[in-house]
C-alpha cells in the first residue's frame, strides 16, 4: 500500500516528499547512492518526467528503478509530450509494478527545454488526465475497456498558488479534487501572502484536499534570481531577493530564510507536509529536516 | 452542401472575433467568450501554471493568458449566470475527429456532446 496515501489518510504525521534527480547516465550506481541521501527522510518521491522539457530516463523506468532502491515513487505524468493512449499506458504501466502514487501535470512547454523544436502535444489537459486516473481505478480505460483487477492509483496534482490570477487558482484545484485529486504539490511560492490565501480558500471549500507546499534549499542569491527571471510562474519579492543578496553569509542566510518559509507553510490550514527541492547538494538537507523537528525514518 | 459550407460561414464569422480554431466542439460560452484553443497548450480546464506575474503566457511572453482573459471576462461580462456556471465545468478531451467541422453543425446533432464511454466526471468517492 502507498505509504503517502496510509500517512496522508490515516494519520496526522507531517508528510515530507522531494524530486529525484533526474536520470541521464551512471545507471543503478547513481539511483543508490541518490536514493542512499533521500531514503531516510521522505515518505515520496517524485519520479519526474522530462523536467522542464529536457529529456532524460523515462518516469516509469525510473520510478521503476527508484522502487526497487527502496524509495516510494510518485510517478509525474505531463502532458506535453504524450497523448491520452501513451498516458494511459504509463498510468498502466506504473501499476504493473505496483507504482500507485500518480502525479498528473500541464508540463512546461517545450520551448523551455533544449529542444525547442519538438513538436507539443498537449492532446489532453491535467485536469483530464487526472480524471482519466481517476476513471482507470473504477476499472475501465477511458474508451470504456474493461480493466480487472482495477488499479488502485492514490492521485495527485500541481497546482501554483503564486501565479496569476490569483482567486482562480483556488478554484483550479477545486476542480483537480473533483476530478479526483487527493493531494496538490504545490509550486515553490515566496509570496507569504499569495500562499496563506491559497491555502485558506482550499480549507474553507474542501477541508479534505492535502496541500504540500514546496519549499527549494538554495546556497546563494543567484538560483534565487534565476528562478524569478527565467522560469515563469516564479516572482521572488525584491525585499527577499535583497535580504539574501547583501548578506555577509548568503548561503547562511538563503537558509535561514527557507526554515522561515517552511516554518509558516507549515502553520498554514490543509498543509500536511512539504516538498523539498535540494539545490544545495550539501549537508544541510539533514539539518533542514533536524531544524524542522524531523529524525531519519528507519 | 450545408455541411460544406457552414464550417466555412462560422469560420469567417468567429475567426476574427475569437480567433475561432474550428475544434468542432465550441464551449466558448462557457470560458468567458475566450477561446481556450488558443491557449498554446491548448488547455481547456484552466491555466497552466507558467503564467507571468504581469498576466503573460509563458509560451508568447507578449500576449495576455488566454485563462487570465477568460476568467476576468467571465467576472466582469454581463454574461447569462448559466454560461458563469459552466465556467469550473470539466471540460472532456477535445474529440480530435470534429477539428475543422461546424460546431454549429455538432451542437444541433448534439455531436459534440459525445465523449468516450469511459469518460464520467462523478468521482464517488467524495
Ligand atoms: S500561460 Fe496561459 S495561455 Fe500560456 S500556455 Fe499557460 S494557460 Fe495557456
Amino acid at each position: 500500500m502507498s505509504q503517502m496515501r496510509e500517512k496522508l489518510e490515516n494519520t496526522n504525521e507531517v508528510v515530507f516528499t522531494s524530486e529525484f534527480p533526474a536520470l541521464d547516465g551512471g545507471g543503478m550506481a547513481k539511483v543508490e547512492k541518490n536514493a542512499a541521501r533521500l531514503a531516510p527522510w521522505f515518505v515520496g518521491v517524485n519520479a519526474t518526467d522530462n523536467p522542464a522539457a529536457h529529456a532524460h530516463a523515462s518516469n516509469t523506468a525510473s520510478a521503476i528503478a527508484m522502487k526497487m532502491h527502496g524509495i516510494e515513487p510518485i510517478m509525474q505524468i505531463v502532458c506535453r509530450d504524450k497523448n491520452r493512449l501513451a498516458i494511459q499506458a504509463d498510468m498502466m504501466g506504473a501499476a504493473l509494478h505496483g507504482i500507485d502514487n500518480i502525479s498528473l501535470l500541464t508540463g512546461d512547454d517545450v520551448t523551455a527545454g533544449d529542444e525547442p523544436e519538438s513538436r507539443r502535444v498537449f492532446d489532453i489537459d491535467s485536469t483530464q488526465a487526472i480524471n482519466i486516473a481517476r476513471i482507470i481505478t473504477t476499472g475501465k480505460y477511458l474508451s470504456g475497456r474493461k480493466i480487472d483487477p482495477a488499479p488502485d492509483f492514490y492521485i495527485s496534482a500541481v497546482e501554483n498558488p503564486a501565479a496569476p490570477p490569483f482567486d482562480y487558482r483556488i478554484e483550479r484545484a477545486l476542480k483537480k479534487y473533483r476530478a479526483g485529486a487527493k493531494y496538490l504539490q504545490l509550486q515553490i511560492c515566496y509570496h507569504s501572502d499569495r500562499l496563506e490565501k491559497f491555502c485558506a480558500g482550499v480549507a474553507k471549500i474542501a477541508p479534505d484536499l492535502k496541500l504540500i507546499p514546496t519549499i527549494v534549499l538554495v546556497k546563494s542569491a543567484k538560483p534565487m534570481s534565476f528562478m524569478h527571471d527565467k522560469v515563469p510562474g516564479i516572482d521572488i519579492p525584491q525585499d527577499i531577493l535583497n535580504r539574501v543578496s547583501s548578506a555577509a553569509d548568503q548561503a547562511e542566510e538563503a537558509y535561514k530564510l527557507t526554515v522561515e518559509l517552511a516554518k509558516h507553510a507549515m502553520t498554514l490550514p490543509s498543509v500536511r507536509g512539504l516538498h523539498v527541492t535540494d539545490f544545495r547538494h550539501d549537508d544541510s538537507l539533514e539539518r533542514f529536516m533536524y531544524d524542522l523537528g524531523q529524525k531519519p525514518r528507519n | 452542401m450545408l455541411k460544406k459550407l457552414l464550417p466555412f460561414v462560422e469560420h469567417v464569422l468567429k475567426k476574427p472575433v475569437w480567433d475561432c480554431r474550428m475544434c468542432g466542439q465550441c464551449v466558448l460560452h462557457s470560458t468567458g467568450m475566450t477561446c481556450p484553443m488558443t491557449c498554446p497548450k491548448t488547455l481547456r480546464n484552466g491555466p497552466c501554471g507558467g503564467v507571468r506575474e504581469n498576466g503573460n503566457c509563458e509560451v508568447i511572453p507578449d500576449m495576455q493568458c488566454v485563462w487570465l482573459k477568460a476568467y476576468d471576462r467571465k467576472v466582469y461580462l454581463p454574461l447569462p449566470t448559466v454560461w458563469k456556471d459552466h465556467f469550473n465545468e470539466l471540460r472532456p478531451p477535445v474529440d480530435m475527429r470534429l477539428q475543422g467541422s461546424s460546431s454549429w453543425i455538432n451542437l444541433v446533432t448534439k455531436r459534440d456532446q459525445q465523449t468516450p464511454a469511459g469518460w464520467s466526471t462523478t468521482d464517488e468517492s467524495h
